[in-house]
């Protein structure tokens, strides 16, 4: 009953709030945005050119924008599916080593044509090239596996966790599981993935030096294309009827089945998009990063990705990218200066953000702007009512 | 007054007859008897109301017909298919059961109007749900059915800002819009006010000779108001069957209620 009254409270909160139209918000998102993307992708490549900032500086924004494209992924499964996925940073891991596969295959190898990183680990005298590593010497057939792999192995995860309705919190233990297991066996040298040193000493991909500037450079305007494509994708996903089912199941997934719906379907594709949006960051990270190794998709690191997501904004994708972006420039900043205080730090956001803001800064901003509009940003528009439309 | 709790045999013509049947259906629990019907058969087109105390099986009952839960024993016939060992989604999508819950379910993070959008029968592929929109017939729709119901003008509301009469009309109007061959609905007065009330008894009336609907009440002025042939459960058995006026005056009915 008092759920009720406060209901009634802030009803009448809204309607006696004078909110800004739906139109100037619109339009202050749609500006911010574009800036956004104008500074990401024209003002930094400039600064660099003019000296202002070192390569170094661009070469790190860029890994961080490959963290957001992972977290966009993310939050289409736990911000609008509301299925809490910790094994994200292990499909971002798998995207990351089929392209890491590539490189090495065209970098420094041994007589025999085995790359050195991976001949370090077998110390066996006459070792040949795994089989599997054959197809990662092509270009596309890398790129099409490093999305795929994940795609495919979340499929299938998915499929037998949800048919068995495993959710809630069952299922982000199972994930964490699957990615600690998947950890141990690329830890291992006999797994022929290099081990734990991972895959290192890169020297080109596709024909280009991956040690100059120029092309750290490209690589950085590359991340920054991609994950304004993965945005337009994921908002695709989220403004069609498909993102509103997506919603469905987080709100009530028994409803929606006796509406004759499949959650089941509906998860498992929002997983696997999920997935392969994670692939396709891990391959951006790589080449920029310039050495990848197992410690990346450790427990935590699946972990780190939710609390981006947190800060940023669930359901919102633009909270996304703007929580990944702002806590790893933060951390790299606190983390030079304090060492020590960064992990406290970041404990004290874990349980503040939920605590104190559960709709992020997104959300935040979203209140402030428009206190009758909710975070999803799913209605207003979306909805092509007017007011008397029936007569 | 037909006698009933006894063992019936009806042919399989008969039984097709039926929008609903369920033949010496019993389920249960660890043991515990919670369902045990002889027969039970609703005609197509007609509405049916099911009252009886707590425990007596009426949800278990509605859980049947739409596949929550499984029968121990016995077979279930709704539209003409065998849906006993049917899943819930296909009980719903190809027989064509539409279901409202004892406590309104609806999509709270959605607005009032999408609600209504995912309730349109229909497009129920993922992948075909990426590029599809409503057509204006069926926004016509949408906003007809919500007029009725004094909704029309918090369509772009979300759900959770609903009050609770508000919240079990929008479910009622999801079922309308989504426009099953069979109907249930549990308990769809609970927690109204009198004029909802009425307004929902309308409703249902008037759904009437459409499609087939099962009712499951408590409130007898309700149940007075949609004027529809009762059946009485008692400890998962039936125990009365006949107008409400009939049941009331049933000896083992007023033993049930009253008597302990």
């Amino acid at each position: 009953m008092s759920n009720s009254n406060v209901v009634a409270y802030r009803d009448l909160a809204m309607e006696s709030a004078q909110p800004n139209s739906a139109r100037t918000v619109r339009l202050i998102e749609w500006i911010s945005s574009i800036a956004t993307i104008g500074i990401l992708l024209i003002a930094v490549p400039l600064l660099y050119r003019g000296g202002a900032i070192g390569i170094t500086s661009v070469n790190q924004l860029g890994r961080f924008l490959c963290y957001a494209i992972v977290a966009m992924g993310l939050d289409l499964i736990w911000g609008y599916t509301g299925i809490l996925s910790l094994c994200q940073a292990m499909f971002f891991c798998i995207g990351a080593y089929a392209i890491g596969m590539h490189i090495v295959l065209h970098g420094p190898l041994d007589g025999d044509g085995i790359p050195r990183c991976l001949f370090v680990v077998t110390s066996v005298f006459d070792f040949q090239l795994p089989v599997f590593w054959k197809p990662f010497e092509s270009l596309p057939i890398a790129l099409l596996l490093g999305t795929m792999l994940p795609g495919a192995l979340a499929y299938v995860l998915g499929y037998f966790a949800f048919r068995s309705r495993v959710r809630g919190v069952y299922f982000s233990i199972i994930t964490q599981a699957m990615t600690l297991a998947v950890f141990l066996i690329f830890q291992r040298n006999e797994t022929r993935l290099c081990g734990t040193n991972g895959m290192t000493n890169f020297e080109t991909l596709a024909g280009w030096d991956l040690t100059s500037s120029n092309v750290k450079l490209g690589l950085y305007v590359v991340t920054v294309v991609a994950v304004v494509l993965v945005y337009i994708a994921c908002r695709m996903i989220t403004m069609s009827r498909l993102g509103r089912l997506l919603v469905a199941v987080r709100d009530s997934e028994s409803r929606l089945r006796f509406a004759g719906y499949n959650p089941l379907k509906l998860k498992l594709f929002a997983f696997t998009v999920a997935a392969i949006i994670a692939g396709i960051g891990g391959m951006l990270y790589t080449p920029q990063n310039g050495i990848i190794t197992p410690s990346k998709m450790m427990p935590g690191e699946s972990i780190l990705i939710v609390i981006w997501v947190a800060v940023g904004g669930r359901g919102t994708l633009s909270g996304a990218v703007i929580g990944t972006l702002l806590i790893n420039i933060f951390a790299n900043m606190l983390s030079s200066t304090f060492p020590d205080a960064w992990p406290y730090f970041l404990g004290v956001l874990f349980i503040a953000v939920p605590l104190f803001m559960p709709e992020g800064l997104i959300g935040l901003w979203r209140r402030f702007a428009r206190p009758d509009v909710n975070i999803n940003d799913l209605p207003a528009e979306t909805v092509p009512v007017k007011e008397g439309a029936v007569a | 007054m037909k006698s009933v709790g006894e063992t019936v045999h009806v042919s399989e013509d008969a039984i097709l007859s039926y929008a609903v049947y369920l033949q010496e259906v019993v389920v249960r629990f660890d043991g515990f008897k919670a369902l045990d019907i002889k027969n039970f058969g609703v005609h197509f087109n007609d509405l049916r109301v099911v009252i009886g105390p707590n425990g007596a099986g009426k949800t278990t009952m509605c859980d049947v017909i739409s596949g929550k839960t499984r029968v121990t024993e016995g077979r279930v016939f709704v539209n003409k298919f065998d849906v006993t060992y049917m899943t819930d989604v296909d009980i719903s999508t190809k027989v064509g059961v539409g279901r409202k819950f004892q406590t309104p379910t609806i999509f709270d993070s959605l607005t009032v109007y999408e609600n209504m959008e995912l309730a349109l029968p229909g497009r129920r592929g993922v992948f075909r749900n990426l590029w599809t929109k409503e057509t204006s017939a069926e926004r016509d729709k949408i906003m007809t059915v919500l007029k009725r119901v004094h909704l029309d003008t918090h369509a772009r509301r979300q759900a959770k800002y609903l009050s609770h009469g508000e919240r079990q009309w929008l479910e009622i109007s999801m079922l309308i819009v989504a426009s099953p061959k069979i109907l249930l609905v549990d308990e769809p007065a609970a927690g109204l006010t009198d004029k909802e009330t009425v307004l929902t008894a309308e409703l249902l009336s008037e759904l009437k000779g459409n499609h087939t609907i099962i009712v499951i009440e408590h409130d007898m002025d309700f149940v007075r108001r949609l004027q529809s042939r009762v059946t009485v459960l008692d400890s998962g058995m039936v125990l009365a069957d006949g107008t409400l006026d009939e049941v009331q005056a049933n000896e083992a009915v007023i033993e049930a209620y009253l008597g302990r």
